[in-house]
């Protein structure tokens, strides 16, 4: 019987370093662009979840807030449901979906524009 | 046994069959020790996120929410709410990352990263504690399910679900039971969704009633639909407390964070969870029918304790009757039934995966062996604790697993991806106060709860919903105490985030 899937073997974390794909060292300045690179990476990354995040903690964040401050709005109905009801329990879901899928278009387009500074190295970028 | 458990026994007796079965196709597969750990990281995103989804609905989300929301009304929407929120946290902050880290289970990453023994000891024992935490309210609600369907003693349902979880789970490990947690996603998903659509048009035929015959007990529409727990400032803080909890808890979750392992690459993490957003998002939509539905036709249900808790399983009965009705109870039971199969599986192969590498492999047995012993611990504990300990309510125990994972593998998770600054002294002294606050505090209120001596006022509630202090004390201890070591930061601490933020195709080994 032939293996219907290729194998990998895992024993564990690697515990090897793990060089940038580019022969370290023929220039020590090399490493010192690599690690602003990577910093710059980490920032855009970093900015993009507090932009995703902040959207969700202000928006579903502040409903708590909104009816202690405002206890008449359990009252409002909206399509013969409740206010709450249709914010907590139809409309919340929807958003989060489409919060999760703008970060990742956008995380991954970071990260291409990553790899391509990185190959292109040096050069100017289109 | 009565004529009225027969579609329940039926139900079981089929879903037992089929997890058998899928797990026994699966064990065709699986061969090596990568294969029991990681189904041999070969999972595609789709079929993942299905097994991650089919692991993560619990019998909380099955069964517990519709009967939260009959009781309390929408503030209880917040917890599913919650549940789903946090694969949007972890999405954004700990799906790639984690998955390039190359490590298998949460103490693995913290070794990798921090290069110490003793975090990762302090990482072992706090995933068997919130793997525990959170089996055994499984058995529990199983034991309690099993007696509403088909009125079998409370004993019986740990045994069943503690043998059918062990068998296939030492049987195939993670291959074999990322099909059957994927397969019984869409069963439960089928089983709540088709009972939920034909009660509605029930409802519609019986011309849309919104009073009905509703007990004196339940809670007026108005204060029914607001979305804050009870009391002014408190039912605020516990609101927030909750939101915290659920939102920060989930990426600490032994059962979930082990599947990203399973995973290609960081990108395909990525994909996996946003898959699981809109599968879980699409199964949250349905329970509040059912909360809505029980307000109108079986408001009495509301009124015993953990009566509620039934009323996914018994409304078909009294909405429909007849063959109909039978046949709806059947499904539903099915559901529940796979909820408990399910969590209990991915929480089991969690827990046995880490004792694998930290306790038993440490001995002369051979990679499979070990994990075949670890999984008879991981089950056999909790499952001898639900038979003969106290019942203390399978919502209260799973909120307590998910405060402590919130309080400890968050701040651990976030700071040692985002963060170059940690150190081994600051996550330990971090996870210490996290766990120990979040712990100590829940089991302080759990006891005065046993014992009738329920303390009212905010002291009470600080203990009860920790995740509100616990989380951010244990975030600014990680980093007070990391800036204050500062001169221990490991010295590959630069490199190793490289290689969480880097996309693969780049950093190369």
């Amino acid at each position: 019987m032939s293996e219907p899937t290729p194998r990998v073997r895992v024993t564990g974390p690697p515990r090897r370093r793990t060089p940038l794909a580019r022969p370290a060292g023929s220039d020590p300045r090399d490493d010192d662009l690599d690690a602003l690179y990577v910093r710059a990476l980490l920032r855009d990354q970093l900015a993009l979840a507090a932009r995703t995040l902040g959207t969700l903690a202000l928006v579903l964040g502040a409903l708590p807030a909104l009816f202690w401050r405002w206890p008449g709005l359990a009252d409002h109905r909206l399509l013969g449901v409740p206010l709450a009801w249709l914010l907590l329990g139809v409309a919340a879901y929807p958003l989060l979906v489409l919060l999760g899928w703008r970060h990742v278009r956008r995380a991954e387009r970071a990260e291409d524009a990553f790899a391509d500074l990185c190959e292109g190295r040096g050069e100017p970028r289109p | 046994m009565s004529a009225e458990a027969a579609p329940g026994v039926v139900a079981i007796v089929l879903v037992t069959v089929a997890t058998l079965g899928i797990g026994a196709y699966g064990l065709r597969l699986s061969r090596t020790t990568s294969d029991f750990l990681v189904a041999s990281r070969t999972v595609h995103p789709r079929l993942n996120a299905s097994a991650i989804g089919g692991e993560y609905l619990s019998a909380a989300s099955f069964l517990g929410v519709a009967g939260l929301l009959l009781v309390s009304g929408a503030d209880m929407l917040w917890y599913p709410i919650g549940w789903t929120a946090g694969f949007l946290v972890l999405l954004t902050l700990v799906a790639a990352p984690l998955r390039r880290s190359g490590a298998y289970t949460l103490p693995d990453f913290a070794e990798a990263r921090l290069g110490s023994r003793r975090v990762r000891g302090a990482c072992v024992l706090l995933v068997v504690v919130i793997g525990w935490l959170y089996l055994l309210p499984q058995f529990q609600g199983a034991g309690l399910t099993l007696a509403a369907a088909v009125g079998a003693p409370t004993w019986v349902g740990p045994l069943v679900v503690g043998s059918i979880v062990l068998v296939n789970v030492t049987a195939g490990g993670m291959r074999s039971i990322t099909f059957v947690q994927a397969f019984q996603y869409w069963l439960k998903l089928t089983a709540l969704l088709v009972p939920a659509a034909v009660l509605a048009v029930v409802w519609l035929g019986d011309g849309r009633p919104t009073g009905g015959p509703i007990a004196g007990d339940l809670p007026d529409l108005v204060s029914w639909s607001r979305p804050l727990a009870e009391g002014d400032g408190q039912g605020l803080y516990v609101t927030y407390s909750v939101i915290v909890a659920t939102f920060l808890g989930t990426m600490g979750l032994p059962h979930v964070v082990v599947r990203f392992y399973t995973n290609p690459d960081g990108r395909a993490a990525r994909r996996t969870t946003l898959t699981v957003l809109l599968l879980l998002s699409a199964f949250y939509l349905v329970p509040p029918v059912y909360g809505a539905l029980g307000r109108v036709y079986a408001g009495d249900l509301a009124r015993g304790g953990s009566g509620a808790d039934t009323v996914v399983l018994e409304l078909p009965r009294l909405m429909l009757g007849g063959t109909g009705g039978e046949l709806l109870t059947g499904l539903v039971v099915a559901g529940a039934f796979a909820a408990f199969l399910s969590t209990s599986s991915g929480l089991s192969v969690a827990v046995a995966g880490v004792l694998t590498q930290d306790v038993v492999g440490r001995g002369r047995l051979d990679g499979v062996r070990a994990f075949r012993l670890s999984a008879v611990v991981a089950v056999g504990v909790p499952c001898a604790t639900a038979l003969v300990g106290p019942d203390v309510g399978v919502a209260r125990t799973v909120g307590l697993a998910f405060a402590v994972a919130a309080s400890t593998f968050c701040p651990l998770l976030l700071l040692g991806i985002w963060w170059r600054g940690l150190t081994p002294a600051g996550a330990l002294a971090g996870l210490g106060v996290g766990g120990l606050g979040s712990f100590v505090s829940a089991v302080l209120a759990l006891g005065t709860d046993v014992g009738g001596r329920a303390a009212g006022g905010w002291v009470r509630l600080l203990l009860e919903q920790p995740a509100a202090w616990s989380v951010p004390l244990a975030l600014a201890t990680m980093v007070l105490v990391s800036r204050a070591t500062a001169d221990s930061v490991p010295a590959h601490a630069g490199r190793f985030l490289v290689r969480l933020h880097a996309p693969e195709a780049v950093v190369r080994p």
